[in-house]
């Protein structure tokens, strides 16, 4: 439990998200619709949407904010992750498509494939596709890492790497030859473990699994920061030649670091999917990434609640202000971009936090 | 001396007489009467008067003979009915647009009511084009010339051929010499004469166009049976040996095509990278609003066009200066308001500058419209440039290689040369050593961001010229420019220019063998490959700031 309250502001943002875990879920299948507490079907899937995307501003500050990594691909993580449970759902759809075959999905039947690839086997297993949701990302994170660390890819080189990375698997998905549905991506989801998708009971139960899962990686991700691990981590990011010239292998821990995180960022694309109901390649532009890293620094980086805090922030922000005035938003995005990042280096934490200090 | 004066005195007179206006005056009443004469022939009703009247303008021996057939060729002889009198007619919207058949004379537009069309038959119409092409033969320019055999080319028979076989033998022009030959030797190539064949093959093997090609190709071609149309083993094997030269031929031709876009897609990859090379190398700033800068300048070309709507080619040569101008102030604004307070923490001037990219581009949204506008191009950037059938050479592509190089030699120059280049490489070097000698670093700074933007916005002008001005137009640049910049080397202008164009080669070579996706994508796993090799580019910084 310590881990969760070491300071009052990460203890009662827990407990908030605690709440809605459990509460809303609860009250949206238990109160009729017309009751006060009832939370419509809506709000249910953009809470469970803006708690995906906090998980993804958690694992991103993992790197960024305790090892100094800025990884400006993190968007593509989330995607694989989010393509393998697109897969999965794809596979229990059956012969309920439009073309009614009971193998091939409808865009593989569109495009005149005669049998399923190779790719493609076992995901109409749940098990096999959540484990692929976690080792698909994770094992490119391994691969990439590894090349990029052991020969010191550093700083703004490392930033341009793998923002090349995502813009090369945007434009490979994009493609119809990659058996990923090409530019519509993957839809028309029926069900998940046999559940209606469209019912409110599983909007209800995924929402009540993406909080736990967030409050899990939080412990998970403190407890690491807290180890020995985690504190060699943050001294890399602090001063990586000190920390290499007394005898730790830096290219190891930064590995370590980067794998764990883009498998936390493959389970949020994992959940993320089944809420908002698709996945295409635009998960994996550039600039999704880009506004990972927004989140971050908005919320106040290397404190794992800032990042959850500030994807729930902006992307409120955003559901409001393109709903009221689109042509704001963007204005507004930017202008909070510079402000922070020029202003408040720490985000908004970072104010609480030196007024703390100050009493 | 004498003698070879009086000599000079008689050519003299000879040539005062040959000019003497009377004469000349006579001369041309004569042809101008058999003008006329034909002429008023040509209006008649019956066809054998037409035909008559044909080969009477024909022997006239006039420019202006020539003018009428061609317009009676295509259909724009008419009779002007009130005065019975023959004009040329260019149609219009209003009616015809007309001119006197006899001298040009404009006779401004009538309607169509008003004049009545001279036909033609098609037998009439047949021995027209070949008296036309006769006729064309014996013009000055090379190109009627030309456009002469073309003609006769086009349903040749033995007059045709005795025709050409004249014109050969008198020809001076090798291009024209060229045609005629392809011709003939098209021509030879039916006859049933073996030995004629042959050499007829061996003078096409040196044509490489495309009737040549498809008459070698149909010689190869088998029946139905699996027998060889062409019964001649001989001259199918020299057709054969024909082909496979002009087929290398055309692979060289193909393979300085490929070079060529590579190089104009490379040549827009450096415009876009060195304004990015000079702000990351120099400062070591991360502009992710470059791409915007570059839009900017798009915008500015969009904008003078539209203020200069008649003058589409000064409005682009002035737009250069002007999106040097915009683009520059906007970059040394953001440098002064944002950047210049994130100096040493170059990740965080990454993020401040993608949130200047998002303002710039709601910017350019709100004002302009989020749909893309078009910038026209003039006319002498339109078209490509022919060199021979197979090789053409878009002269848009070719003055953006023109203007890379320009603007690339004009940044090294700058560099090299002036003031600001000098204290600008003494602080990209040591930047607080060069302050201690007095440089002011902080100015430095502005003004080298200024032109790192201004190139930017320069780049948005040539651009503008290739692609779609629309708000996201930085954006589908940036990435690349990185990849440029990176993989050239940060801080070294010559390896962004090796960079650029061999990464664009590359592209354009991929494109045939894998498609145009997964040649890119190729080309951006090359890289991230490469910068595990060399982390710091083709041509690493050296010395002491690379660890900083």
């Amino acid at each position: 439990m310590n881990l969760f309250f070491q300071d009052k502001l990460a203890g009662s943002l827990m407990a908030v998200i605690a709440c809605i875990t459990v509460f809303i879920p609860l009250f949206n299948l238990l109160t009729p619709v017309d009751s006060v507490l009832h939370f419509s079907a809506y709000t249910v899937s953009l809470l469970g949407k803006y708690l995906t995307f906090a998980l993804l501003g958690l694992s991103l500050d993992l790197v960024w904010g305790y090892c100094g990594i800025l990884a400006l691909g993190q968007g593509a993580f989330f995607a694989l992750g989010g393509y393998a449970m697109g897969m999965y759902l794809m596979r229990q759809i059956g012969t309920r498509g439009v073309y009614g075959n009971a193998e091939l999905p409808d865009f593989m039947v569109f495009l005149n494939w005669k049998e399923l690839p190779w790719f493609w086997q076992g995901f109409n297993h749940f098990g096999f596709a959540m484990l692929m949701v976690v080792l698909v990302p994770g094992l490119l994170a391994l691969v990439f890492g590894w090349l990029a660390f052991r020969s010191r890819v550093t700083g703004v080189y490392l930033s341009i790497i793998t923002q090349a990375l995502t813009y090369a698997l945007l434009l490979a998905f994009f493609r119809n030859e990659m058996g990923f549905g090409g530019n519509n991506g993957l839809t028309d989801f029926k069900e998940l473990l046999g559940f209606n998708i469209q019912s409110e009971g599983l909007r209800s139960l995924l929402l009540m699994a993406t909080g736990l899962i967030l409050l899990l990686a939080f412990g998970v991700s403190r407890w690491v920061m807290n180890s020995k691990l985690g504190r060699v981590v943050t001294a890399v990011r602090d001063q990586e030649m000190r920390v290499r010239f007394l005898g730790y292998r830096v290219e190891h821990f930064k590995l370590w670091i980067f794998v764990f995180s883009a498998m936390l960022a493959g389970i949020a694309g994992a959940l993320y999917v089944p809420q908002v109901g698709i996945i295409n390649p635009s998960e994996f532009s550039p600039l999704n990434s880009l506004e990972i890293v927004i989140w971050v620094a908005i919320g106040g980086r290397g404190t794992l609640y800032g990042a959850i805090i500030g994807a729930v922030l902006v992307n409120y922000a955003k559901s409001l202000l393109t709903g009221w005035a689109p042509e704001i938003w963007l204005f507004f995005l930017g202008t909070t971009f510079i402000l922070v990042t020029v202003f408040l280096p720490n985000g908004i934490l970072g104010l609480f936090r030196s007024q703390e200090q100050k009493l | 001396m004498k003698p070879i004066f009086f000599r000079h005195y008689v050519c003299l007179m000879a040539i005062g007489l040959l000019l003497l206006p009377g004469l000349v005056l006579s001369d041309e009443n004569l042809s101008q009467d058999t003008l006329t004469a034909a002429m008023s022939k040509l209006n008649a009703a019956y066809m054998t008067e037409r035909s008559a009247a044909i080969e009477q303008l024909a022997a006239a021996q006039e420019p202006r003979a020539i003018v009428i057939l061609q317009a009676l060729l295509e259909g724009h002889l008419f009779n002007l009915i009130a005065e019975n009198k023959l004009v040329i007619g260019a149609e219009i919207e209003a009616g015809y647009k007309l001119s006197d058949a006899k001298n040009g004379q404009d006779l401004g537009i009538v309607a169509r009511e008003a004049t009545q069309k001279i036909n033609l038959n098609n037998a009439l119409r047949v021995s027209l084009r070949k008296t036309l092409g006769r006729l064309e033969l014996n013009a000055s320019e090379v190109k009627v010339r030309i456009h002469a055999v073309q003609a006769i080319a086009k349903d040749i028979d033995p007059e045709g051929l005795v025709l050409l076989h004249a014109q050969l033998s008198t020809e001076k022009d090798r291009s024209v010499q060229d045609e005629i030959k392809l011709v003939l030797g098209l021509e030879q190539l039916n006859s049933t004469d073996k030995p004629q064949r042959l050499a007829a093959l061996a003078l096409l093997k040196d044509h490489a166009s495309p009737a040549v090609v498809n008459r070698l190709n149909a010689l190869q071609e088998k029946d139905a049976t699996g027998q060889f149309v062409e019964t001649d083993a001989d001259v199918r094997n020299s057709a054969k040996t024909a082909l496979i030269n002009i087929n290398s031929k055309l692979r060289v031709y193909a393979a300085i095509e490929t070079v060529f876009f590579g190089l104009s897609l490379g040549a827009v990859l450096v415009l876009a990278a060195i304004g990015l090379a000079i702000t990351f190398g120099v400062m070591g700033v991360i502009n992710m609003a470059h791409g915007e800068l570059m839009m900017l300048g798009a915008y500015t070309t969009y904008v003078m066009q539209q203020l200069l709507p008649d003058y589409l080619g000064l409005a682009l040569l002035l737009s250069i200066p002007a999106a040097f101008m915009i683009s520059a102030l906007v970059g040394i604004l953001i440098e002064r308001g944002i950047i210049r307070f994130l100096y040493g923490r170059p990740l965080e001037t990454l993020l401040a500058t993608f949130g200047v990219s998002l303002v710039l581009q709601q910017t350019v949204r709100s004002i302009f419209s989020p749909l893309n506008r078009s910038v026209a191009s003039p006319e002498w950037m339109s078209g490509a440039w022919q060199i021979n059938d197979f090789l053409a050479l878009t002269w848009n592509r070719f003055y953006i290689l023109v203007f890379c190089l320009l603007v690339f030699t004009l940044l090294l120059q700058i560099l090299k040369r002036t003031r600001l280049g000098l204290e600008v490489r003494a602080v990209a070097q040591n930047r607080n050593m060069a302050k201690a000698m007095g440089i002011p670093t902080a100015r430095v700074d502005a003004l080298t961001f200024g032109l790192g933007s201004g190139i930017a916005g320069v780049a948005g002008v040539a651009l503008s010229q290739i692609t779609n001005v629309g708000p996201n137009l930085g954006q589908a640049y940036i990435v690349d420019s990185f990849m440029v910049v990176v993989f050239g080397g940060v801080g070294n202008l010559w390896g962004t220019l090796l960079a650029g164009f061999s990464l664009g080669i590359a592209n354009k070579l991929l494109e045939p063998l894998a498609g145009a996706v997964l040649a890119k994508i190729l080309v951006l796993v090359f890289i991230i490959l490469f910068i595990q090799k060399r982390p710091r580019g083709l041509f690493p910084q050296k010395g002491r700031a690379v660890e900083g």
